[in-house]
């Protein structure tokens, strides 16, 4: 498959994101597939952006594990970055204010500095943000995209300010792309467009776009991320789609408003990160109490705490799980893609409407924010609504309406309030078919015994209304990847990486955490010959989810808790040194330890030195091998000094400044 | 208002005898609430009774209408969720001191904020009763509770001036002693557009030893227009909620017309949430999707 990933670094306000959407766009109408993931930084002063844009002919399921064109917006990106780029590829830079250490580039790697300055002139005194724009053209023309479809991305996103700032800018990108034209050969990328136009959305978007046309009528939040950009767009777009929105003054009220708006007979939905969940527990299991429809989302960051807010993990599985004292029905959805978490969400609407419960949506950072095209009929209008059994006009020949009727099913008809005749109570203490107490001064164990029953049996007709999971690839493979949520997409293309290594891999995903298909997910796995779990966190939650529901135990782990999603080439080596019998070892590798510097360099010496030279160093005084940084100074390269750092606990052990 | 034909309080009878000790304040409260209903023509279907946790939470219960009966501290947050969902419901929230201004105050404070159209009856007992005696956020300074054996360390909260400076536009004070002039109080709350609170003092008989019937009596008057009370003006209004001792005022502190958080909501104006059609039209969507393109 044809495909090129395009790396784009900078400061914050550097305009990068702006920058990345345009390319994304003018590839994606030229009907290429796109996958964009923003980094954010946290190493350098500013708050760093590391943007990667993949695009293929073939859809792209992750932002890969490569990296062809880097376009660095400062110096800080050009030196981190530029030994990345692979061979065949090249590094665009703005030669007025930055430079390019030829010996840090690979061989075969093309240096393409652009006199901003020089290109810009004839647009007159243009903004700093307008190198970015030459980049573009630049590289418009060196990966062999076509320029006419950027600007007609550049007429689209800037003529809301006006005929003169869109002209502006698709002359500066083209003074770009005719620099790049007489100056250099292009890279040799010879696309066949489908010009098939998909839509770019990040996983909120779709979780928004799939609420309303699932007919969502309220929407619920406190902001935080990275659940926030949910209730920027509901917000944006509710007089539009008829849909209240409430931002509230903490999560249980986000929670408690949702289910009110269920109660009364709206369709209701809130959003939250793992922090705002914790607060919304209780009311959840009061929504399984009273059996009210309310859909939550609850978008992973890094945690425990305050976490990595800006960063993504799957470690949430054990708090939405355990989410509310007692046991109740619920459902637990992980969404496995983009599309899926449109799909996702109008299951969700339906399920809670039609078994009278809470389903939360676990997404995380990565599916959530992570933009990528998806087919153009992925978002559609024709969805299935499926409002339960409504009780719309009741008259009493078998006396009164039973709010909580214990039938077979353990789903009782429900009456929306304001319904003539069907008056009722309900209540978060335990009752009688009817919403009567059996709490305080009566109880009732035998009545308690058939409420809890009847309520807990919906699951039974949930269960079968979800698709079993199904294993991807040859049945008789050497080993089956697991994994669960966001990972679908990642593991496809690890499976796809090993098999041509000449290991023969399949794969294993899991959409519903709650209620589980123990049955099948059993068979499956007692036919695997090697079993490996891929996860997003530091315990296995999922695995041990996965032995709990099936006594089945997983004979390996592939785990990622430093809140950067997986790459392929993560889980293919690791599958590699499983099947090797190699040691897995958890010491920091010297592009680890390189990270620790610059850490160390942001917080004690500013940003006007960078690490250079990094050399192991056994045991010497220490009681572990260090990594031995010399830091120079960026000016002028000369040494400022040298950091050790432990090569398995990761502690600084000294800093040596060279003497003025 | 249009003369209307009064319901009789016999149609809010639930059916199930109230579990509140025999004398509790809460009697009166569940007394005037049908009356304040009846008197409005409310048909039961379409008023809806949300309550939290504590003994005058389960009010709900013993009231024929639609009811929910929530968790501790979140009825009021429940209560705008109903009411945005379907705001042809008269919405009326009970429930206690603990509830309301404990566990619960911060949704009181923001509902107040919002002047979401709601009313709030809160059985004031100043004492957490159901769990058998422990100081609330209102009990008195000083006094020795099954939590305070040394004396409440803590200023009681002051529910009016709190609703005051927090955009409440109806706020009013009643006692269980007199249940016409609070059925007055809460009816005036129901049908004033906005939310309103009525904080009535109903005595815990059997863990208030303090406040009691004897002690409200000895003290309480009524703040009376015909005497010159404005209930427009804010300062008088803030004055009167802070006296206490000897004579502590009941009646309408505080009425004001403002626009109500409804009326901010534009997809509110084709009616309730509940009840309008789920399906987007084609050109929306479309309009949507081409966003992404």
């Amino acid at each position: 498959m044809r495909e090129i990933t395009i790396g784009i670094g900078g400061a914050a306000g550097d305009g990068l994101d702006k920058s990345g959407d345009t390319l994304a766009k003018t590839a994606a109408r030229l009907g290429l597939y796109v996958y964009a993931y923003n980094s954010y930084q946290s190493v350098i002063r500013g708050g760093h952006i590391w943007l990667r844009v993949r695009l293929g002919e073939e859809k792209v399921q992750s932002h890969g594990d490569r990296l062809n064109v880097l376009i660095a917006l400062n110096q800080d990106s050009v030196e981190r970055h530029a030994p990345e780029v692979a061979p065949g590829g090249a590094v665009l830079y703005n030669s007025d204010k930055l430079k390019l250490d030829g010996s840090l580039l690979k061989d075969n790697v093309l240096s393409v500095p652009l006199p901003v300055g020089s290109l810009t002139k004839p647009s007159g005194k243009v903004q700093p943000v307008m190198q970015n724009t030459v980049a573009l053209g630049a590289l418009v023309f060196l990966a062999g995209l076509d320029f006419d479809t950027a600007a007609n991305v550049l007429n689209d996103t800037f003529t809301h300010k006006g005929q003169a700032v869109v002209e502006q800018n698709v002359k500066i990108a083209r003074a770009g792309y005719d620099y790049a034209h007489d100056n250099f050969v292009p890279l040799g990328y010879e696309w066949s467009f489908s010009r098939i136009r998909r839509p770019f959305v990040t996983g909120n978007e779709a979780f928004a776009l799939g609420a309303v046309v699932a007919g969502c009528r309220f929407y619920s939040a406190y902001p935080m991320t990275p659940a926030s950009s949910i209730l920027h767009w509901m917000a944006s777009h509710a007089e539009k789609c008829g849909v209240v929105v409430k931002q509230c003054e903490d999560e249980l009220a986000v929670v408690n408003l949702a289910i009110g708006a269920g109660h009364a007979g709206a369709r209701a939905m809130c959003g939250t990160s793992g922090g705002g969940f914790a607060l919304m527990t209780e009311a959840i299991g009061q929504a399984g109490m009273i059996e009210t429809p309310v859909v939550i989302i609850e978008v992973q960051r890094g945690g425990p705490s305050t976490g990595v807010p800006t960063k993504t993990e799957q470690a949430d599985l054990n708090q939405v799980f355990g989410a509310s004292q007692g046991d109740y029905p619920r459902c637990i959805i992980a969404p496995t893609s983009t599309t899926d978490c449109f799909d996702s969400v109008v299951e969700a609407f339906n399920l809670a409407e039609k078994y009278q419960l809470p389903v939360t949506i676990i997404s995380d950072l990565l599916v959530s924010e992570h933009p990528e095209t998806v087919e153009p009929d992925a978002l559609h209008q024709d969805v299935p609504i499926d409002r339960g059994q409504l009780v719309t006009s009741f008259n009493e020949p078998n006396g009164p309406y039973k709010r909580y009727a214990f039938t077979r099913s353990g789903i009782s008809p429900r009456a929306l309030p304001g319904t003539e005749g069907t008056l009722y109570v309900s209540a978060t203490d335990d009752h009688d078919e009817g919403g009567i107490l059996i709490s305080d001064v009566f109880t009732s164990p035998a009545v308690r015994r058939k409420v809890q029953e009847k309520r807990m049996r919906k699951l039974d007709a949930l269960l079968a209304e979800l698709t079993p999971p199904i294993l991807q690839g040859p049945a008789d493979a050497d080993v089956t990847l697991i994994g669960w949520g966001s990972t679908q997409g990642v593991i496809e293309e690890a499976v796809a990486q090993l098999a041509q290594s000449g290991i023969n891999a399949n794969h294993l995903q899991f959409k519903y955490v709650y209620p589980f298909h123990s049955a099948e997910a059993s068979a499956i796995l007692r036919g695997c010959k090697k079993t490996i779990c891929v996860e997003g966190n530091y315990s296995g939650q999922f695995a041990r989810h996965l032995r709990a529901e099936t006594g089945f135990t997983v004979d390996e782990h592939i785990r990622k808790y430093d809140c950067e999603p997986f790459e392929p080439h993560h889980i293919v080596e690791q599958v590699k040194a499983i099947l090797e019998g190699r040691s897995r070892s958890n010491d920091l590798t010297v592009d680890e330890a390189r990270e620790m510097a610059y850490h160390y360099i942001r917080t004690r010496l500013g940003d006007k030195a960078r690490p250079a030279a990094i050399a192991r160093h056994e045991p010497n005084g220490a009681d572990e091998a260090t990594w031995n940084i010399e830091i120079v100074s960026r000016e002028t390269l000369e040494k400022r000094g040298e950091l050790s750092i432990g090569v398995e606990t990761g502690t600084t052990y000294w800093w040596h400044p060279v003497s003025a | 208002m249009a003369a209307v034909v009064q319901l009789p309080i016999d149609l809010y009878e639930s059916g199930v005898d109230p579990d509140w000790c025999p004398g509790c304040g809460d009697f009166g409260v569940l007394k005037a609430i049908k009356l304040a209903a009846g008197r409005l023509a409310i048909q039961p279907k379409d008023l809806m009774v949300v309550s939290g946790i504590g003994c005058s939470s389960n009010l709900p219960g013993f009231i024929h209408s639609y009811g929910v009966h929530s968790l501790h501290g979140r009825a009021v947050a429940v209560a705008e969720g109903i009411k945005l969902g379907n705001h042809a419901l008269n919405v009326v929230v009970t429930g206690g001191d603990g509830d309301g201004y404990g566990i619960g105050i911060g949704h009181f404070i923001h509902a107040m904020r919002r002047n979401i159209d709601i009313t709030y009856v809160v059985m004031n007992n100043q004492i957490y009763g159901l769990t058998t005696g422990q100081a609330s956020p209102t009990t008195m300074k000083e006094v020795r509770t099954k939590s305070t054996p040394r004396g409440n360390a803590e200023m009681p909260i002051n529910p009016l001036a709190l609703a005051l400076v927090s955009g409440a536009t109806y706020i009013a004070r009643a006692f269980s002693g007199e249940p016409e002039h609070m059925a007055q109080m809460i009816a005036g709350g129901i049908s004033h557009r906005g939310f309103a609170l009525i904080d009535v003092f109903s005595p815990c008989v059997t863990y208030n030893k303090i406040n009691t019937y004897p002690w409200f009596k000895q003290r309480v008057y009524k703040l009376d227009a015909n005497a010159g009370y404005n209930s427009t003006d804010t300062e008088a209004a803030f004055n009167k909620a802070f006296e206490w001792g000897d004579h502590i005022p009941l009646g309408l502190f505080y009425k004001d017309e403002q626009p109500i958080y409804e009326d901010s909501e534009p997809a509110l104006k084709n009616g309730s949430l509940a009840h309008q059609p789920l399906e987007l039209k084609r050109e929306v969507f479309q309009e949507l999707v081409k966003e992404f393109i």
